[in-house]
């Protein structure tokens, strides 16, 4: 079991005001992702429920039991760090022993353990190398394996990811996914990348300057966005907004649409006219970057090949069905 | 083509470092050589490199007028003493000052520091004074403690500095596998602090033993190190060059080993925390 619960959580260095104040429901066995801006105060938050930091004001609860004057060690969570924080005196062996060791278990069943865990991340034949031997993504197949091996209620990640390339990380999205899919233990993972955020995820907490601004499953934030913070962060390229006359016009301060849902036209009059200031051309998706005078910089996306080039002259129709509408406020307006 | 320029290079930097290593060690190696020699061919010109009338007449001579070993062990009680002193008090001061910093801790440093900035020689005449008026003048434990005192800022200070590169998430990833305070210090700080220890440990011995302001000023002969040693043979009578060097080169030999054997731990010490 790994439900945790976070009660009016807040956090303060001295004046300042890292978390105000969340609420969350993660429920057992779910994949959530933190993710914000940097600074936004999702790392804090992941070691608030970690217990590396102290709460300023709310209640942890895992499996209903207030945490929030639990040691670290004892809440049945573990973590894997950006820094892989492996040990650099000890083996892999060690490495992934080592929580096992300070719980007082023996020997034998110490190895037991660490070569199971090691067989689910093909780490078996590097069980007596020290960190420094081992590749960036080895390093942090260790670092996960120091998670799992205890078998804890919660897997706590904190950017593991970001030290690693672009091929390799996908990979290592792919085959996390999979471990938590296979185990079913409930894991929070912090990221500042959407992409990984989507893609990982059965449910987003988007943070910005210590507030969740929407909690939900990835295709809720990228179709219901509740304000234009989450609008502008989930997606990519960001969504465009309009202010002005067409907004006005559909009864909302502000409008958005994604670039996927503007139709390019090519000389047509109707629509928000504009003209091409960059076009990407990535084969399987065309980027147009365009110059749509009073309204400012539009993006628009065509799936496929579009021989359109900078310098041409296009209208964008955004799909009325897909159009998103926000008050003055900036939260959006239903119906 | 590029193969060969790269071979040439290296082969220039190595000549290079090669030089500059002789250029370092000539003066200790013209050092030795001069204390097999006799007074006269010490100072002859020009002067004979190798070939020479090679005598241990000078060794003898000094093992005869002072007591080489008295010297010696003196030398291991002032620095060992004052090494392992200024290490009990300065570990725990930089650990507190790397793991758990305040608003001050950078200003303190600096403060630790300044006190390097001022010649020695500005205090020597209430330092003597003090000591003579507690009677720690030509005694041991005068010297351990005045080299101690002086050494401390920078053995705090290198303490610190490698204390710093531990990585705070290895300490937390400790403590979410459990460890307790004691458990973390015995199988993840101290394994990973140890170079750190040991190379500071090391250049603190070597500072120490080569410490001649104040063992000249603030001993005699009773607790005189080898540095009171040497110094002896600069006399009014003369230099006695060959003498001088014998001397020396007895007085420099067990921290010249000693620097030898554990050269592989200081530069380890001293390229720690590059791995990441």
């Amino acid at each position: 079991m790994g439900q945790i619960t976070l009660q009016g959580v807040q956090k303060a260095f001295g004046p300042v005001h890292i978390i105000k104040g969340a609420d969350l429901d993660i429920a057992d066995g779910s994949f959530v992702v933190f993710v914000g801006p940097s600074g936004c105060g999702k790392t804090t938050l992941l070691r608030l429920i970690a217990g590396l930091e102290d709460v300023t004001d709310g209640r942890i609860l895992i499996d209903g039991k207030n945490v929030v004057a639990v040691p670290p060690a004892k809440r049945g969570l573990s973590m894997v760090f950006q820094s892989y924080a492996l040990y650099p005196h000890m083996s892999v062996r060690g490495n992934i022993g080592f929580g096992l060791k300070m719980a007082g278990l023996a020997k034998d069943e110490i190895n037991r353990k660490v070569e199971a865990a090691a067989a689910t991340l093909n780490l078996t034949p590097y069980l007596d190398r020290k960190p420094r031997e081992l590749s960036g993504g080895q390093r942090q197949r260790v670092a996960i394996g120091r998670a799992i091996v205890r078998e804890p209620k919660g897997f706590l990640f904190d950017e593991p990811l970001s030290n690693l390339d672009a091929a390799l990380r996908v990979q290592m999205r792919i085959e996390v996914t999979r471990l938590q899919k296979q185990l079913g233990t409930t894991a929070i993972y912090v990221t500042h990348d959407q992409v990984e955020a989507m893609t990982m995820a059965d449910k987003i907490v988007v943070l910005n300057a210590g507030k969740i601004e929407q909690y939900g499953s990835p295709l809720e934030l990228y179709e219901k966005p509740a304000n234009l913070f989450v609008a502008g962060f989930i997606g990519s390229p960001k969504m465009n907004f309009v202010t002005g006359e067409s907004a006005l016009q559909r009864g909302a301060a502000t409008i958005g649409v994604r670039p996927e849902h503007l139709k390019i036209e090519r000389d047509g009059a109707g629509g928000w006219p504009g003209t091409i200031a960059v076009a990407e051309h990535l084969g399987s998706d065309t980027f147009l970057y365009v110059d749509a005078g009073p309204l400012g910089m539009l993006t628009a996306r065509y799936i496929g090949e579009l021989s359109l080039h900078a310098g041409d002259r296009v209208s964008l129709v955004p799909d009325p069905a897909r159009i998103h509408r926000f008050n003055e406020a900036g939260n959006a307006i239903r119906g | 083509m590029a193969r060969m320029a790269t071979t040439r290079r290296v082969a220039v930097s190595t000549a290079g470092a090669w030089l500059a290593g002789f250029l370092i060690f000539f003066p200790i190696l013209w050092m030795i050589l001069a204390s097999f020699k006799t007074e006269l061919e010490a100072f002859a010109i020009p002067p004979s490199f190798l070939f020479f009338h090679w005598t241990l007449e000078n060794y003898a001579t000094v093992q005869e007028r002072s007591d080489y070993l008295h010297h010696a062990l003196n030398s291991i009680i002032i620095a060992g003493g004052s090494t392992l002193i200024a290490l009990l008090i300065a570990v725990p001061a930089a650990w507190s000052m790397a793991f758990s910093p305040t608003k001050r801790t950078k200003d303190i440093l600096l403060w630790m520091l300044s006190t390097k900035m001022m010649p020695p020689v500005g205090v020597l005449v209430p330092i003597y004074l003090i000591f003579k008026t507690v009677g720690l003048l030509d005694s041991r434990i005068g010297l351990v403690f005045i080299l101690c005192l002086g050494n401390l800022p920078i053995v705090i200070w290198m303490l610190f500095t490698y204390f710093k590169e531990i990585p705070r998430d290895i300490l937390e990833a400790a403590r979410m596998d459990g460890a307790t305070i004691g458990r973390e210090l015995v199988y993840v700080l101290t394994p990973m602090a140890i170079p750190g220890l040991a190379s500071t440990l090391l250049l603190n011995l070597i500072l120490a033993w080569n410490e001649a302001f104040w063992t000249l000023n603030l001993s005699t002969s009773e607790a005189a190190p080898l540095t009171v040693f040497i110094a002896s043979y600069s006399s009014p009578e003369g230099l006695f060059w060959a003498k001088l060097s014998a001397a020396s080169t007895l007085a420099i030999a067990p921290i010249l080993v000693l620097g030898w054997f554990s050269q592989k731990q200081l530069v380890r010490g001293l390229t720690f925390g590059a791995v990441k």
